[in-house]
């Protein structure tokens, strides 16, 4: 691997050189959401004062020249993520609101009384209550996919849940607790085996590690910007082209529509028909700039430095006496949650926070996985490409404190 | 300001790690569960009110951050003998301060040592754990069951 100059990364992102209490800002908390590089701060910026207006509706010149900005982000999304076509990706608010999209729009089209859809016992609150809504409002089956107490799935397990009912797996690509990558692709197969679609959220894999969703295979892909160091505010649903012809509109309104009449309306093809009212313009503009900047880095190379960081951080956090790791996966992304036996996780989050970390105490929105390990939330250090080793020993230093104040 | 002066003081440690009156009622009307969403705090509280309102008896049970937990061992030994109007006009002072609207220094209160709580009002993630307690103790005396913390 050639040598990853974080030093160089870091003077890209302003906030890492803010100060927190005096002390330089250590900011753990990545998989929550993600600090932005000027490269997209500058392009939001001069998008703003030099090139903005409404895209798809003017004929005017303006308009125009800001359409192309923004259908040229849906091309670099879409060969970010391998896709077939740029008309396959779905500008949303973030990945909650592609999966909201999926579930609402697949649901109607395609669930019914008696169906089943199976999601895993680590999804975040965005993966598992859109479905359980689904299941509850059409008379369907929603079954849970177990995992071990390192936080894998039992795949043995996950294939008998599966069967002529299942009409949708779907799955977390990476755990935003545990950190455990899933074999998305395998569970695609054994999905489609049965003729079920597979929705994947990689709203915490995307950000650190190369996608190809036609690799994966998957039908549905769903992940945020702010998350991958863009904009809040912007997110993707992935879908094959053929699936979303099939179905109808989640949101209606202005942009989305063929004609409207007194009697009827005909919908605009995808992803149109999929982004009624005017979409977050600049902050899209946004995410392409961060795509760009990511792409120019390399996703294997900032996936080799974060795994790096994370072998580091399982080792210096492994020496804090009654430090437990929650989520032991030989298969990882640069997540390590953990519970110390001295104190809960939101005294732990408050004495580090004074010690300049930030770092997030709580149940994650993973509700059914605290359940599942017992406690009732984690501390949790997620990690970013920007991250340094001598953070990671900031971050020890400062449990350490943790257990003076709580000898 | 420091977290050590200010919010874990050696009092607050000691309740922590040797909660008071932590155990169940079993025979009583007024009890309820309270819960923080937001950091999954559970305290559930019981009393025991004679009819001439006095509270003879309170306890808790639950799980929670040192604060949460501290502050209702702390609620629970003042509240003993006090009468139950008395204790939500306590409560009303209780949270006015955690909030930092009032000033145990220089304004009239009934907080005895609740005033070692002052310190909640400069983090203001962590006064919602605080005042959990004092929620489901106003919800256990009006007998509603269940309350969260919104």
């Amino acid at each position: 691997m050639p040598h990853f100059d974080v030093m160089k990364i870091r003077a890209d992102f302003p906030m890492l050189g803010a100060l927190e209490e005096g002390k330089p800002l250590v900011y753990l908390d990545n998989a929550a959401t993600t600090h932005k590089p000027w490269a997209v701060i500058n392009r939001i910026r001069d998008f703003d004062s030099k090139e903005y207006a409404t895209v798809r509706r003017g004929s005017y010149r303006l308009g125009e020249r800001a359409t192309d900005q923004f259908e040229l982000v849906r091309k670099n999304v879409q060969k970010f993520i391998n896709a077939a076509d740029p008309r396959e990706i779905i500008f949303t608010s973030g990945a909650t609101q592609a999966i909201n999209l999926a579930a609402y729009s697949f649901g109607k089209k395609f669930i019914g009384a008696g169906d089943e859809i199976v999601v895993t016992h680590m999804e975040h609150h965005a993966n598992f209550v859109p479905w359980q809504i689904l299941c509850q409002e059409k008379g369907a089956v929603l079954r849970v996919a177990t995992i071990t107490d390192r936080g894998e799935l039992i795949m043995d397990e996950f294939a008998k849940l599966l069967g002529p009912k299942t009409k949708l797996v779907a799955v977390t690509m990476c755990s935003n607790v545990l950190g455990t990558v899933n074999p998305v692709k395998a569970i695609c197969k054994m999905a489609h085996d049965f003729g079920a679609k597979a929705l994947v959220d990689g709203a915490q894999s995307t950000p650190h590690m190369a996608i190809d969703v036609r690799d994966i295979d998957c039908d549905f892909f769903a992940f945020s910007g702010h998350k991958m160091y863009g904009p809040s505010g912007t997110g993707v649903l992935y879908g094959k082209y053929e699936l979303l012809d099939a179905l109808p509109p989640y949101v209606s309104g202005g942009d989305m529509i063929n004609a409207v009449s007194i009697e009827k309306t005909t919908f605009s093809k995808p992803p149109i028909r999929f982004e009624a009212g005017t979409p977050a313009i600049s902050q899209v503009i946004g995410l392409g700039a961060a795509v760009d900047y990511l792409t120019g880095i390399g996703m294997d190379n900032i996936a080799a430095y974060e795994h790096e960081l994370l072998e580091y951080g399982t080792k210096v956090l492994s020496t804090v006496p009654g430090l437990k790791i929650i989520g032991t996966a030989p298969h990882k992304g640069a997540i390590i949650s953990f519970t110390m036996d001295a104190a809960h996780p939101h005294d732990i989050v408050t004495i580090i926070d004074h010690e300049g970390v930030c770092m997030r105490g709580g149940h994650h929105c993973a509700q059914p996985l605290m359940a599942r390990f017992g406690v009732p939330a984690t501390s949790r250090a997620s990690l970013a490409f920007y991250n340094t080793k001598q953070e990671i020993d900031q971050l020890a230093k400062a449990l350490h404190k943790v257990l003076e104040v709580f000898a | 300001m420091s977290y050590q002066n200010e919010l874990y003081q050696q009092v607050i440690l000691d309740h922590n790690k040797n909660p008071r009156n932590f155990r169940e009622i079993g025979d009583t009307a007024h009890s309820c569960n309270g819960h923080n969403p937001l950091c999954g705090d559970k305290i559930n509280i019981y009393l025991k009110i004679t009819p001439g309102d006095v509270i003879e008896d309170v306890s808790f049970t639950g799980s929670g951050c040192a604060i949460s937990k501290a502050s209702a061992s702390l609620m629970t030994t003042f509240l003993k003998g006090k009468t139950a109007t008395e204790a939500k006009v306590v409560f009303e002072e209780f949270h006015k301060m955690v909030l930092g609207d009032l000033d145990p220094a220089t304004q009239e209160h009934h907080l005895g040592k609740l005033t070692i709580f002052q310190g909640v009002r400069e983090f203001s993630s962590r006064i919602k754990c605080a005042s959990l307690a004092w929620h489901t103790l106003i919800c256990a005396i009006d007998k509603t069951g269940e309350t969260t913390m919104e």
